[in-house]
């Protein structure tokens, strides 16, 4: 079944109960979160650490059980809470994959590389032969760059960079439609982020993935995706085409997140105001009433303070959740 | 090029100054990637035991067991005397010494078995004693750390990987048995036990150890598997928060896969050093109790016991009393030893 977009998230709430004290009450981690990925496309998400980037990843992909909300991938629902679907995802595992943030805790150290890569064709049998496997995760190794002699070697004896290019292996080992990339580069050194971004459009191109590109830099989402999501405290700010956010951004939350952007032209470094943030991220279980942001923004209004701002579109889908026009 | 350069006078580094620039060429690519050639590939197993005979303490204890066991397992066959046989007229031997009878007897050309730690006040052989003494106490401890691992490991594995309610519930029993008192448990468990068992197991080998050691192991299997599963648990705990548990669970691996390929072989090195390091404890409770009289009964000696027995002469025959006590020691200190050995080599935060 095809259909326009790859994946669809609507109004996805994702609490996690925790304990404050001696009661257990609910950590809004992802609170009415909804947008859509077309074949093909590049969704950057962007928003500072324990923002909810992760748990957004995590729940669509169904390793969290979803508070509320829907999920469609691929024309088919895998997750509707009003009309109690909660499909098995056994068979979506093999299209819809990970890859993970941290290159160390996501590798099994007690596994060779040709193990690691093999499970997810062992699980879903993908293969008639031994010979059939092997060659298989020759041929993974060779995609993402690893040296194919290195295939029975441990994941600890492997540099940042090439555990990555592991975990990418064996996201790509099931053949999937759509990856979800959360910060797959923040763990690694400048020098390699690019190489492995690079990697990311180049199998992109040759496989026709779609992602969820997660990030907490700008730059390094603004270079590979089509659109960009801003995500502030479990909530949806802003989504836009790329040049559109970052030469127009329109939520005062996306406006200081660019402006502390080094711009390269010292020119325009001059003309552009600097807006610096003020105050901490609130804890998620104290969230402020109305907008989430109005305690550090700087055209908070007493409607701020009352309303949830609603999410809607500023022309050429252009989402914005603010009162401010 | 710059004087500062110059070789320090005890430093293997190559004096540049005695080099032009011009002498040196460019890396082909080829050599680039011959520098990229890895180190050889050792697996987590391998590189823990490379560790692990580096470390020369955990070495000797290795040597040490190694050697009481091969005394344990072939002393009695060579030994013309058993730990039960009294050798009339040869009472209260210091070590090495003969009997009048058995001078008699060398007199006559007829060969003896040298008494080598002398005999018992009753005259039984004492070396032999301590042989099975050692036996007794290495085999309870073993199998004390068996029965505490099998129940310790599944309550522990269960408890952590379900989680949530489950693992609230699991781990307040724990809490429970954790207070209660457990020498006073395996007393009176082995006062009642001593009433009500033992006409049930008379002719049994079990008869031989007697109802005490019965009631030790009732409690070691019943108190003492808690630390192992607090302990196990813990570790399950943690190695679910490992983003590769989710990785596999991304991908679609089974439950029961996910234990066994992720998460068990991580808990391996945990489970290897507590079970070495609960032998030497059990072997201790179990002297312990035997000192107190709760121990085998006689004639099966165990190390406690032996000592116990000890007390009575200890300042005419002070080598009783060394003897079982240091072979208590020895086996304690080199199971402790060879322990905090593997676990030095099996934790890889502590050995980098
Ligand atoms: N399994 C969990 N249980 C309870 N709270 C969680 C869990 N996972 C994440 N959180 C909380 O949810 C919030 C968002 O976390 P996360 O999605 O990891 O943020 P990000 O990836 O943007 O840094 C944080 O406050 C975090 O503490
Ligand atoms: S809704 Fe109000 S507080 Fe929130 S970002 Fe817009 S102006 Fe600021
Ligand atoms: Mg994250």
């Amino acid at each position: 079944m095809s259909s326009e977009y790859i994946l669809e998230v609507e109004h996805l709430k994702q609490y996690f109960p925790v304990k404050n004290g001696f009661r257990t009450v609910p950590l809004k981690a992802v609170d009415d979160i909804s947008f859509s990925i077309k074949p093909g496309e590049t969704l950057g998400l962007v928003g500072e650490s324990g923002c909810g980037k992760t748990t957004v990843g995590r729940t669509l992909l169904r390793l969290y059980q979803p508070t509320s909300g829907r999920i469609v991938f691929d024309g088919d629902v895998l997750f509707d809470s009003e009309n109690k679907i909660d499909v098995k995802m056994q068979p979506y595992r093999k299209q819809m994959q990970m890859v993970f943030q941290d290159p160390y805790s996501s590798l099994n150290p007690r596994m060779t590389v040709e193990d690691i890569i093999g499970e997810p064709l062992d699980v879903h049998k993908l293969y008639s032969s031994k010979g059939e496997r092997h060659d298989k995760i020759i041929e993974l190794m060779e995609t993402v760059g690893l040296n194919a002699e290195h295939a029975t070697r441990y994941a600890h004896e492997f540099s940042g960079g090439q555990r990555q290019r592991i975990g990418i292996a064996r996201a790509l080992a099931v053949d999937p439609k759509f990856i979800v990339c959360d910060e797959p580069v923040s763990a690694l050194d400048v020098s390699i982020q690019a190489q492995v971004v690079n990697m990311f459009e180049d199998l992109q191109k040759q496989r026709g993935l779609s992602y969820l590109f997660i990030a907490h830099d700008l730059l390094v989402v603004q270079h590979i995706s089509d659109r960009i999501a801003v995500m502030y405290l479990g909530h949806m700010m802003e989504i836009a085409e790329s040049d559109e956010l970052m030469d127009n951004p329109i939520h005062p939350y996306t406006q200081s997140l660019l402006s502390a952007v080094p711009i390269p032209d010292p020119e325009t470094a001059r003309k552009s105001q600097r807006i610096i943030l003020e105050g901490d991220v609130p804890s998620p279980l104290k969230m402020p009433s109305g907008c989430p942001f109005r305690t550090r923004c700087r055209y908070a209004t007493e409607q701020c303070a009352r309303e949830m701002p609603p999410f809607t579109d500023r022309g050429n889908g252009h989402m914005v959740a603010c009162w401010n026009k | 090029m710059n004087e500062n350069l110059k070789k320090a006078p005890f430093s293997a580094q190559i004096n540049l100054s005695k080099f032009n620039m011009q002498d040196f060429e460019k890396a082909t690519d080829e050599e680039k990637r011959q520098q990229e050639v890895m180190g050889e590939s050792t697996t987590f197993f391998k590189d823990s035991m490379r560790r692990l005979r580096k470390n020369p303490l955990a070495m000797l204890s290795i040597v040490i067991l190694a050697l009481l066991l091969l005394v344990i397992i072939f002393a009695p066959l060579v030994i013309p005397y058993g730990y039960a046989d009294i050798v009339k007229g040869t009472a209260n031997l210091h070590p090495m010494e003969y009997s009048t009878s058995e001078l008699k007897q060398i007199a006559n050309g007829e060969s003896v078995f040298p008494h080598l730690f002398g005999t018992d006040s009753l005259g039984r052989d004492y070396f032999i004693r301590v042989v099975y003494g050692a036996r007794v106490s290495l085999g309870v401890g073993i199998f004390a750390s068996i029965l505490v691992l099998a129940i310790g490991m599944l309550y522990g594995s269960i408890s952590g990987y379900l989680g949530g309610k489950v693992d609230l519930v699991m781990m307040r029993i724990v809490d429970i048995i954790y207070s209660l008192p457990d020498m006073l448990l395996i007393i009176l468990l082995a006062v009642v036990l001593n009433e009500t068992l033992t006409p049930l197991i008379e002719g049994t080998i079990l008869a031989k150890l007697g109802t005490n050691m019965i009631a030790l192991f009732i409690v070691f299997g019943l108190l003492y598997w808690v630390g192992m599963a607090r302990l196990i648990r813990g570790q399950i705990l943690t190695i679910k928060q490992n983003e590769y548990v989710l990785a596999a669970q991304c991908i679609g691996t089974s439950t029961a896969r996910t234990i066994r390929r992720h998460i068990l072989p991580n808990c391996l090195s945990v489970i290897i050093i507590t079970t070495a390091l609960q032998i030497p404890s059990a072997i201790f409770t179990e002297s312990y109790l035997s000192f107190l009289g709760l121990g085998v009964s006689a004639p099966m000696p165990s190390l406690g016991s032996l000592a116990n027995d000890a007390r009575a002469g200890m300042m005419t025959y002070p080598e009783r009393l060394l003897f079982p006590a240091f072979a208590i020691c020895l086996i304690v200190l080199a199971l402790n030893l060879l322990g905090d050995g593997l676990r030095d080599a099996f934790d890889p935060k502590l050995s980098k």
